[in-house]
């Protein structure tokens, strides 16, 4: 029974794949069609497959790029999970992800649950103003940020102009801010792209499904939870997936607003993977760590894709596959 | 519907804030780009109006890095497409050895973090000496290009009718002519949508051109180039670094303009597919 769930897209897809072959071709495998793979193949096996061997190898040495590597055994695995700092950047990346994936998540559902209920004049438009974050080089959204969050900067101009001068800080300085700050421009980075995916498969739930939750006398929030929230699964699920994967990589945005700094209050992972391999020559730590990481984003996004895989009593319209 | 003109115009005003807040960080970079030095900065060379984007201009090579810029997105786009129309093509409509393990390798592929590439990558790249050249930024990028290309190109060509491929063969057309002749002509608007978004990824890509071109500026890619210029600015001329940003960020905003509609469907249709 649950294998059945579990293979019901797969299956789908199975089947398409056979009836065409049935018809289109010979049912024996054919090996000249390798050659239509190849070149794409070879790029993906030379420039991703290897590179990933090989760290998981580098991972079980200490070594500094130059001499000799020495065997290490579980030991730099040992210090992703023991070590003070590692373990500081793996909580900063926890809670990164409740700014960049979870609140983003919850805004675009709370306002597409709103504007299901309405005609929206000029979607167009909006559609493109808040999908603008999504196409911007992360370094120039650093620079935007640091200049609004600066000592002199709107934000701070903003609260001394209604009194509350008090709570200005170096958002980005301090210790006690920087992080929270990062993790809001996660959220502005990837909020439009919810409600942008959101509203997409808001366009193709049947408008008789909620007259009829109207008829039945469901009130906005029924009307939300019966109709809505079912229906935007798969989109949930693409959603959660963008976003976690963007919050656990996460390299650009605090390279360039941060560093990690100040101290260490807003290092991550993907830091210490930088500066372990390419600063202090540690690359067994750095490569053990990016593993970590890998194996991290792999196991989130594979538990997101099942527990947000469509059930076959409701909800047939698309597969959830990222 | 029956909902109150109430609902509907709170809805709106909800929205149009929402809207306001996601521009208004482009928005503050042009003014301040625009202004002569804030109080408390030290008066830019640029001193003003667009002698800020003079100064950016010349003080950060901009100019070479957009052309570097230029160069890497559209090989890798290129590239990568014609390979994943190939591959794409097979995957749908032969039967590949190896097909479904292969579908399976790239789908872990699509959500691959590049951190773990790419210390491996800098040490190979450095052994073939092309580190600190445009093909250590080319190379790595149709690789990580290539999940989401074949992906792409092999569900467009599963969903074009089987009839037309049946009645092409009759036709006594070979493998490849179909292809070329027959598929490629219906699969353009699919093609134009993979090489926006791929274009987009890879003029925004960071990490790579850090690690892979850190010496030679002749290669170094625009965001690399802001990274360094606001770094070494940082807080001395913020007017100038704004006018930086605004002018990697341009070639981007101007596209998205003139293709907006093809890359939001193309994004939020193409992840749920």
């Amino acid at each position: 029974m649950t294998t059945a769930l579990a293979q019901r897209g797969e299956d789908r897809e199975a089947v398409r794949a056979t009836r065409r072959t049935r018809r289109s071709a010979a049912s024996r495998p054919s090996w000249s069609s390798l050659l239509y793979v190849a070149p794409a193949l070879a790029f993906f096996v030379v420039f991703v497959v290897v590179p990933i061997v090989q760290s998981v190898r580098i991972s079980f040495y200490d070594w500094d790029g130059i001499s000799v590597a020495t065997p290490a055994g579980l030991s730099n695995y040992a210090a992703v999970f023991s070590d003070a700092d590692l373990r500081e950047a793996l909580g900063h990346s926890l809670v990164l992800l409740v700014f960049y994936a979870a609140l983003p998540v919850l805004v675009g559902l709370l306002l597409a649950g709103a504007m299901s209920r309405i005609r929206i004049h000029g979607l167009t438009v909006l559609r493109a103003v808040l999908f603008l974050p999504q196409i911007l080089s992360s370094v120039v959204v650093a620079v935007a940020w640091r200049g609004i969050l600066a000592d002199d900067g709107p934000v701070n101009g903003a609260l001394r102009a209604v009194g509350l001068g008090g709570l200005t800080h170096t958002w980005l300085g301090d210790f006690g801010t920087a992080l929270p700050s990062i993790g809001l421009i996660g959220t502005w980075v990837e909020y439009g792209l919810c409600m942008v995916l959101f509203l997409a498969g808001i366009a193709t739930i049947d408008r008789s499904l909620y007259e009829a939750a109207r008829l039945d006398g469901a009130g906005a929030f029924r009307e939300f939870t019966a109709v809505t929230l079912p229906a935007l699964r798969p989109q949930i699920s693409i959603a959660l997936i963008l976003t976690i994967t963007f919050a656990l990589r996460n390299f650009d945005l605090i390279w360039n607003t941060t560093r990690g700094g100040p101290g260490t209050s807003t290092t991550v992972p993907s830091v210490f993977v930088y500066q372990d391999a390419f600063q202090d020559r540690a690359l067994g730590q750095a490569s053990a760590l990016a593993v970590v990481l890998t194996v991290l984003i792999l196991v989130v996004v594979g538990v997101v894709q099942l527990a947000l895989r469509e059930r076959p009593d409701r909800d047939r319209r698309k597969g959830v596959r990222a | 519907m029956k909902v109150t003109r109430t609902e509907s115009a709170l809805t709106h005003a909800v929205l149009v804030v929402a809207a306001l807040v996601a521009a208004f960080p482009l928005a503050s970079v042009v003014v301040t780009s625009l202004g002569g030095g804030r109080p408390g900065g030290a008066a830019g060379a640029g001193s003003g109006g667009f002698g800020n984007y003079v100064a950016a201009w010349t003080q950060g090579g901009f100019g070479s890095a957009l052309v570097s810029s230029a160069v890497v997105a559209i090989t890798v786009v290129v590239v990568t497409a014609a390979v994943a129309c190939l591959a794409g093509y097979a995957l749908a409509h032969m039967r590949v050895p190896g097909g479904r393990v292969l579908l399976g390798l790239l789908l872990v592929g699509l959500v691959l973090p590049y951190e773990v590439t790419v210390l491996p990558l800098y040490q190979m790249l450095a052994g073939w000496g092309l580190v600190d050249t445009y093909w250590a930024l080319i190379l790595p990028q149709v690789g990580l290009s290539v999940p989401l290309g074949v992906f792409w190109m092999r569900s467009f060509f599963a969903s074009v009718p089987v009839e037309l491929l049946e009645a092409a063969r009759i036709d006594g057309a070979g493998r490849f002519r179909i292809l070329r002749d027959v598929l490629m002509p219906v699969a353009m608007p699919a093609v134009a949508t993979l090489a926006t978004i791929l274009f987009l990824f890879t003029w925004n890509e960071f990490l790579l051109a850090l690690v892979l071109v850190p010496q030679n500026e002749a290669v170094q890619t625009a965001p690399l180039s802001l990274s360094f210029f606001s770094g070494a600015e940082r807080g001395a001329q913020p007017d100038v670094t704004a006018a930086a940003a605004v002018l990697v960020a341009l070639p981007i905003v101007v596209a998205y303009v003139v293709l907006q509609r093809r890359l939001i469907t193309g994004l939020t249709e193409g992840a749920v597919k």
